[in-house]
């Protein structure tokens, strides 16, 4: 079970969090304008990446708020928590494991 | 004589405390102190187990948890299907049965106790050994939080083993293995409390799971001693000689009388030489290792009738061959750290030739590893890599690899044969390391000898991946007490009483117990009460508890312009005191939820969802407000719970609703439909909605839940004179069905839009966007043979139709495989309005086949139904405003 830091509530279980996917897909502005192309990538197409990602959570047992982490898909290590809005921090660099 | 091999002292039994326990059968005499494992070598029983497979005799290989031969059920106490001898503690009266290698579920259920904690500590040692101790007493000393677990039932103690005394801080979890090692120092151990006990405390707990979250973790783990393979080393007699030596030292009992040693490393001979000072004769000892000049070993066994050991058959440097008798062949082909917990997280392993072991490479930043599962130890006893030795004229089916499975070198070569480099691969094809020792001894023995028969060194060796857990872990214990009422919580609503009182049959719905059908008395069924019930709410009136539904509050400013975004109609515009039915899409366009919506005042709505659905739909509506919206001004919170809605459905609740409350004018005039209105129900406010979901003229009346019941009865009550039914989720189903109203999860699946359900007129043209709109201009929407949602009538006016059952094309023959299929039934139910049975379902270009028949495949037979529009019932509803 992981261990993750609510950008609110501080440190809990992984048992209070819900995942949320690929951070930083944002609702197109004006979805009329894309093609069906671009918005099937909108709907449908996120990275699948084996290294740090920048991903959602949300506490939902906890003050049911989003929040975005950076997570190594590997060794499960958190990079950083931070609130939707708040600067996006650095990517880290690879560490070889 | 009893006890025959029991020596006249040592160990750490307690002599003066003589326990007698039973082995199949057999009553066997111990000491308090001994395992199973060390009263059977005690009493010199050599023939413990079958194997799986070969049925061969097996007897004890180990005196610990590498125990792959002797495993056996325990039928006295609680009882337990499968456990190693080797880890028993005996207490009299145990009775154990041996087995061939497979437990039996025991018959009657376990009404042990099992239960859980969780604790939190700097520092965590897993392996009370000397080098496990001194990191905890240096941790400790330095102020951490430190617990020790150990899987037996004291810590070791000899040289270092008072490195505890007097150490502040600590918690010691004896009978604990730690199972599980995962990310973020979170340790899973199982603790076993009674089992070692005759007599256990009725109030004290079987098990103890432990979730332990630790900043550091060392694993003080030790090693397991490592087999050599060659023929007949499977036969009762052959042992590892730590093993050995351990029951000389830790149970005072000889595990033979002559014995040969076989080993490669330093420290073979060091346990030749303490078997002869406890007074075992050493007739040989075979070291392995002078290659070149004097390299003898062991190729194989010689058996006595009763299939144990009898003799060792040795070859010499010149390829002599000399058999010498014995009792006891103790072989070490070297150690193995036990890793099993470094890797479950990702900790990577290699291969240390100056160890001839799997030694830690890189693990995560929060494991340590100490002592003896480094390896370090190894490399000081100068092995030589051995795994396998084959005589000229020994049969490779003979030469045991993984004991448990019964699997030789035979399957080994047969796995190469086959094209096999990898060990994962020979693993899965052999079964080698899958059985419930999960080849703690036969695991690296089979990469050393895939090395060896691929020609390839041992640096390219890897060992297959160990995953949690080390040691089985029984269902019983992780349920621990959330079982039976406490497995799933359920939820009630504040009219269940009425209900059960009543007698309703109950359905669940998601956590919900809601009423499935009321019956009228003990032995009505079902289908009877049900075309009772909707029978009642189509001529007169029924009564149903709506409480469940999901509700949701919103506040702020900009409540209608967000509900414009999420709902495809225009929500906006509604006034205060209406109401409006909504659908819900995903971004995809494709239904997600429907319900109602409220406006109570300018900036106060109360919308409704889907009873299963109501936690994902505030999730859905908590995303887009923070992660995309956080401009809006509104505010969502759950009053699901709080409020109790009673439905009060059919031609007379205008009446009932009017008895109940007679200062709310109830005329058609004052009251439209799809309104709302505050009223007084005694002295308890309420709010009433004019919402349908049967087509009927309806109310659905909330109130405080606490008040729910009273509200209950009061209406119940004023409905007497008109008959007043209480109805369930089957009546309302129905009611609902014969309406064409879809139940998103149920005539929906996802891959439903809301054109799709002949609800095209619910999506705005006019809105700039909602959730879903740009979806609908993708060519997937517009593509022909989309599932469109029908009606379905049997053509007989009597086959009932089966939920789930599949579509197909009138006059296809339903022999000739594959049968094409068109679409299939989502609802199917009864019809008193009707008079036939009937269905919805989803078929392809459904929308233009109205008229049409086809076939509905119930099992392998075809009933012929025609297809109609998804209103079959009062199509003009002209019945929403009562008769």
């Amino acid at each position: 079970m992981l261990r993750m830091c609510c950008p609110w509530c501080g440190w809990r279980d992984e048992l209070e969090f819900s995942y949320g996917g690929e951070a930083h897909v944002a609702y197109p502005a004006n979805p009329a304008e894309l093609d069906d192309a671009a918005w099937s990538e909108y709907i449908f197409f996120r990275d699948n990446t084996l290294g740090w990602f920048r991903e959602r959570w949300a506490h939902t047992a906890g003050c049911r708020m989003w929040f975005n982490a950076i997570r190594h898909t590997v060794t499960n290590e958190f990079a950083a928590f931070y609130r939707p809005g708040d600067p996006v921090p650095e990517m880290p660099a690879e560490v070889a494991r | 004589m009893t006890q025959p091999m029991r020596l006249d002292s040592g160990g750490d039994i307690v002599r003066d405390k003589p326990l007698g326990i039973s082995f199949d059968g057999r009553e066997l005499e111990g000491f308090e102190g001994d395992t199973v494992a060390s009263i059977l070598v005690a009493n010199s029983v050599r023939v413990c187990a079958r194997s799986i497979y070969a049925g061969r005799p097996r007897g004890l290989m180990s005196s610990g948890p590498e125990e792959a031969n002797v495993f056996v059920q325990v039928v006295s106490g609680a009882g337990e299907p499968m456990v190693r001898a080797t880890e028993i503690e005996a207490y009299d009266g145990l009775v154990v049965e041996s087995l061939a290698s497979k437990g039996k579920l025991p018959e009657l259920p376990d009404t042990s106790r099992y239960d859980k904690r969780f604790i939190h500590v700097e520092t965590l040692i897993v392996g009370g050994g000397r080098s496990g101790q001194a990191v905890a007493a240096e941790a400790a000393r330095a102020g951490d939080r430190v617990l020790i677990v150990h899987d037996r039932p004291t810590l070791a103690r000899g040289e270092g083993g008072e490195a505890l005394a007097g150490v502040e801080g600590l918690t010691i979890l004896t009978r604990t293995t730690a199972t599980g090692l995962h990310e973020h120092g979170y340790v899973v151990a199982v603790e076993r409390r009674t089992d070692h006990l005759a007599l256990p405390p009725a109030t004290w707990s079987r098990q103890r799971l432990w979730n332990i979250r630790a900043r550091q973790i060392v694993l003080a783990t030790g090693a397991h001693e490592r087999p050599i393979a060659f023929a007949g080393s499977d036969v009762p007699g052959v042992m590892l000689a730590a093993s050995a030596l351990d029951y000389v030292t830790r149970f005072g009992v000889k595990p033979g009388k002559r014995a040969v040693v076989f080993g490669c490393h330093d420290g073979a001979i060091d346990a030749a030489r303490a078997l002869a000072e406890a007074g075992v004769e050493i007739a040989r000892v075979v070291d392995a290792r002078q290659e070149t000049t004097t390299d003898r070993v062991v190729v194989g066994t010689e058996t006595a009738a009763d299939g144990t050991l009898s003799a060792a058959i040795i070859r010499g440097p010149d390829g002599s061959m000399e058999t010498v008798a014995c009792d006891l062949l103790a072989v070490s082909g070297g150690w193995n750290p036990a890793l099993q917990l470094y890797t479950h997280t990702g900790g990577r392993t290699r291969w240390s030739d100056e160890a001839a072991a799997f030694v830690p490479a890189a693990g995560p930043e929060q494991v340590r590893v100490v002592g003896r599962a480094t390896g370090e130890f190894a490399a000081g006893l100068r092995p030589r890599a051995l795994f396998c030795v084959e005589g000229h004229d020994s049969s490779p089916a003979e030469i045991f690899l993984d004991l448990q499975r019964d699997a030789t070198l035979a399957d080994l070569r047969r796995a190469v044969a086959a094209g096999m480099r990898s060990v994962e691969h020979v693993k899965r094809y052999t079964t080698i390391s899958t059985a419930a020792d999960q080849g703690r001894s036969s695991s690296v023995l089979t990469v050393g000898v895939l090395c060896q028969e691929l020609g390839v060194p041992m640096t390219d060796g890897v060992t297959t991946t160990y995953r949690p857990p080390y040691t089985p872990i029984s269902f019983a214990l992780l349920a621990g007490r959330d079982y039976g009422q406490l497995a799933d919580p359920e939820r009630i609503s504040s009219i269940h009483d009425w209900h059960v009182a009543r007698g309703a049959v109950f359905e669940d719905v998601g956590q919900w117990k809601r009423p499935w059908y009321f019956p009228a008395f003990e032995a009505e069924l079902l289908h009877d009460a049900v075309a009772r019930e909707c029978a009642a709410v189509r001529t007169s009136v029924g009564v149903m508890d709506a409480s469940t539904l999901g509700k949701i509050e919103l506040q702020g400013g900009d409540c209608g312009e967000f509900l414009d975004r999420v709902y495809t109609n225009l929500m906006s515009s509604l006034a205060v005191g209406k109401v409006r039915y909504g659908v819900m899409c995903g971004v995809d366009g494709m239904v997600l939820d429907d319900g109602t919506v409220a406006r109570l005042t300018d900036d106060r709505w109360i919308l409704t969802t889907t009873t299963g659905n109501a936690a994902k739909i505030l999730d859905w509506l908590e995303e887009w407000l923070q992660t995309e919206w956080p401009e809006l001004d509104v505010r969502c919170t759950s009053v699901t719970e709080h409020w109790a809605t009673v439905a009060v459905v059919g031609p007379r609740s205008r009446q009932v609703v009017a008895t109940v409350a007679p200062d709310l004018d109830v005329s058609q005039e004052a009251f439209g439909f799809m309104e709302w209105r505050d009223a007084m129900i005694g002295d308890c406010p309420a709010r009433v909605m004019r919402i349908s979901f049967s087509g009927e003229l309806a109310y659905e009346v909330n109130v405080d839940a606490w008040h729910g019941q009273a509200l209950w009865e009061a209406i119940y009550q004023a409905g007497q004179p008109y008959g007043i039914t209480p109805y369930g989720t089957e009546t309302m189903h129905v009611l609902r069905a014969e309406k064409g109203f879809p139940i998103v999860g149920q005539d929906t699946d996802g891959t439903v839009s809301p054109q799709d359900l002949g609800m095209g007129w619910i999506v705005s043209k006019k809105k700039p966007d909602f959730i879903g709109k740009r979806s609908y201009a993708r060519s997937e929407a517009a593509r022909e043979g989309r599932k469109q949602l029908v009606g379905l009538m049997p053509l007989d006016g009597s086959s009932r139709l089966v939920e789930g059952a599949q579509l197909v094309e009138a006059g296809v023959d339903l022999t000739r495989v594959p049968v094409p299929m068109v679409g299939h039934v989502t609802s199917a139910y009864d019809s008193v309005a009707l008079g036939t049975p009937f269905a919805l379902a989803l078929l392809a270009d459904g929308a233009g086949r109205h008229g049409e028949e086809l076939q509905a495949v119930d099992k392998l037979t075809g009933i012929r139904v025609r297809v109609t529009s998804p209103v079959p019932h009062d199509p003009e509803g002209v019945r929403r405003d009562g008769d």
